[in-house]
């Protein structure tokens, strides 16, 4: 019989994403909304909910919810309605949010491996600044409400429970904001709160069929916190059951500085949200216009890149990069309009040389155009400079632009290459080592970089090794 | 069918005080209008396509196109207490 201590378990979890759309307005006011400006200065009589306004759906934001259905391959509904959500809190003037329930924009679809539930559109809650003990603001017990951010359009973006890990849901949550990010329907600043996540989790023995208890874990606002959120609520759960406990179905907040986890738990009605039709708002009609009008919109998407420039035979890695980060995906696309003879070759010089060279990888402190690195990969193909010599093109290039074979003639980092040129220098260089000589001829082959070494010293680096170990072995009589 | 303790749970979430003679005569009358509701859920409507509104229109929609705010002192003139910046409220934490 095994004990609670032995069991594996096995990790399930569900996202759910909110992104603040990059729309003027708000998502049923006509008030305009950006990050930074001074409290309740971006507010209008229906931000507020005052009696007698009216809120009429923002076009913009339901065009670019339909862009996110698109580039998550869902179904999009021909009809949405959107519905009250009642609770009280400051930050909600009108005593409820409106939201949707039963049909939401977008329905089951797929994307980076993961399950989408939903995805549905909705307004912003406002801001409220609790004043604390400190009687800073007059009544110790206030609060101060800025309702710039009420009312901002939110679409909301829920995966089925598809995720087993920490480091897979932050994987994925970087998918989302680089695809999220070149639809160009939000900026996904996680700083400024425009891309937030909550996090499902459960965990069940491995191989169970039925998920455990989930607890909720709200609003993390960094990739960093996200893993790590996942990883110790994932360690609380697993130290609860190995102790014989139950995990209690709650919310909860993670503390990044501490790393600790507080129920946030209220009243058991607070989820009574009796959400009904909005009477307010007529159901919106999803026209096949609407439809044909964001596919038309629709950019090419990362994943999708990626897999193109896998076909042009770049490496996976080279190929994730440079499709994650667009700005390297332009480079490359750039340099292959110079010289598109060697594609993974220029795919490597930008992810593995170009990019080491660069304060925090950052494409605009590089003077090299995307010519000249082609330029450069079919000068080292073209063995007229070796890839030791490639190396110092590339800081001038770096540095200062240029054309590299300008810089190779004016550095001398032409590459001494043929077999006439060699043979007597890898000659000399067996003649004054007759011990490493001694040792390749009997098939020990590692002392060679002995003589490559002299004849990089003699060549000052212009000769290929492999070339100078090919002829040194016909010289041995290998 | 609506008894005291759903009116009470009711009364609570809409943030209502009820006094506790004015509970049972809440439950009767909820209890009358559900009814009424209920009696209209025998008709035979398989077919009838279930509606949210009375008015026959669809897909009324704004452009993203902004308007000017409220100045923030109209805004804050409305509210009970303000400070200069914002509106205060009685905190929900308190």
């Amino acid at each position: 019989m095994s004990t609670a201590t032995e069991i594996e378990y096995e990790t399930t979890i569900g996202l759910e994403i909110h992104v603040q759309l990059a729309t003027v307005t708000k998502m049923f006011s006509p008030v305009a909304t950006y990050f930074g400006a001074e409290p309740n200065t971006l507010i209008g009589p229906v931000d507020l909910g005052l009696p007698g306004t009216l809120p009429v759906p923002n076009a913009q934001a339901i065009h670019f919810g339909i862009m996110l259905g698109l580039a998550f391959n869902c179904e999009i509904a021909e009809r949405l309605v959107f519905h009250r959500k009642n609770y009280f809190y400051p930050d909600l003037p009108k005593g409820y949010q409106i939201s949707q329930f039963d049909e939401p924009l977008c329905g089951p679809g797929n994307f980076g491996g993961v399950r989408i539930h939903r995805v549905h559109l909705e307004e912003d809650a406002a801001k409220s600044t609790h004043a604390g003990g400190s009687g800073r603001i007059q009544g110790s017990d206030s609060s101060v409400v800025d309702f710039n951010r009420g009312g901002t359009s939110l679409a909301e973006i829920v995966t089925e429970p598809d995720i087993h890990s920490a480091e897979q849901a932050s994987e994925w949550l970087r998918l989302l904001r680089t695809t999220v990010r070149q639809l160009g329907v939000s900026d996904v600043n996680m700083e400024e709160g425009s891309l937030r996540c909550d996090a499902n989790i459960s965990i069940a023995p491995k191989g169970s069929t039925e998920l455990g208890a989930k607890t909720e874990l709200k609003n993390m606002n960094s990739f960093r916190f996200i893993e790590r959120g996942i990883r110790a609520e994932v360690a609380r759960q697993t130290a609860i059951l190995r102790s014989g406990g139950t995990v209690e179905q709650e919310t909860l907040h993670f503390d990044p500085r501490t790393e600790a986890i507080t129920s946030m738990r209220s009243k058991e009605d607070a989820h009574d949200y009796r959400y009904f039709p909005e009477p307010d708002m007529v159901p919106v009609v999803v026209t096949t216009e609407m439809v044909e009008k964001a596919r038309a919109a629709m950019p090419e998407l990362p994943h999708e890149r990626e897999e193109r420039f896998i076909g042009l035979g770049v490496e996976p890695g080279a190929a994730r990069q440079m499709s994650w980060r667009p700005e390297l995906g332009d480079l490359f696309e750039e340099a292959l309009k110079t010289d598109d003879s060697n594609p993974k070759a220029v795919a490597a010089l930008i992810c593995n040389e170009l990019v080491a060279r660069l304060e925090d990888g950052d494409l605009t402190h590089s003077k090299a155009s995307a010519a000249s690195l082609a330029q450069l990969v079919a000068l080292v193909a073209d063995g007229k400079v070796t890839s030791s010599g490639s190396r110092t093109v590339l800081d001038k290039l770096v540095e200062g632009g240029g054309d590299p074979a300008a810089i190779v003639e004016s550095e001398g980092l032409g590459a001494v290459g043929g077999g006439d040129t060699l043979t007597p220098i890898i000659q000399a260089a067996l003649d004054a080592n007759p011990d490493v000589a001694e040792k390749l001829k009997s098939g020990d082959m590692k002392p060679i970089g002995v003589i490559i070494g002299a004849v990089m010293k003699e060549t000052r680096g212009r000769a290929d090794g492999k070339e100078v170990t090919k002829i040194a072995r016909g010289l041995l009589g290998l | 069918m609506i008894d005291a303790k759903q009116v009470l749970h009711v009364a609570r979430l809409a943030r209502l005080e009820l006094a506790p003679e004015d509970v049972q005569p809440m439950a009767d009358e909820l209890s009358s209008i559900l009814g009424h509701i209920e009696k209209m859920s025998s008709l035979d409507l398989d077919g009838v396509e279930p509606t949210t509104h009375v008015v026959p229109v669809e897909g009324v929609l704004r452009p993203d196109v902004a308007e000017p705010p409220l100045t923030r002192e109209v805004a804050l003139s409305q509210a009970p207490k303000h400070t200069e910046t914002g509106f205060l409220v009685p905190s929900p934490q308190a």
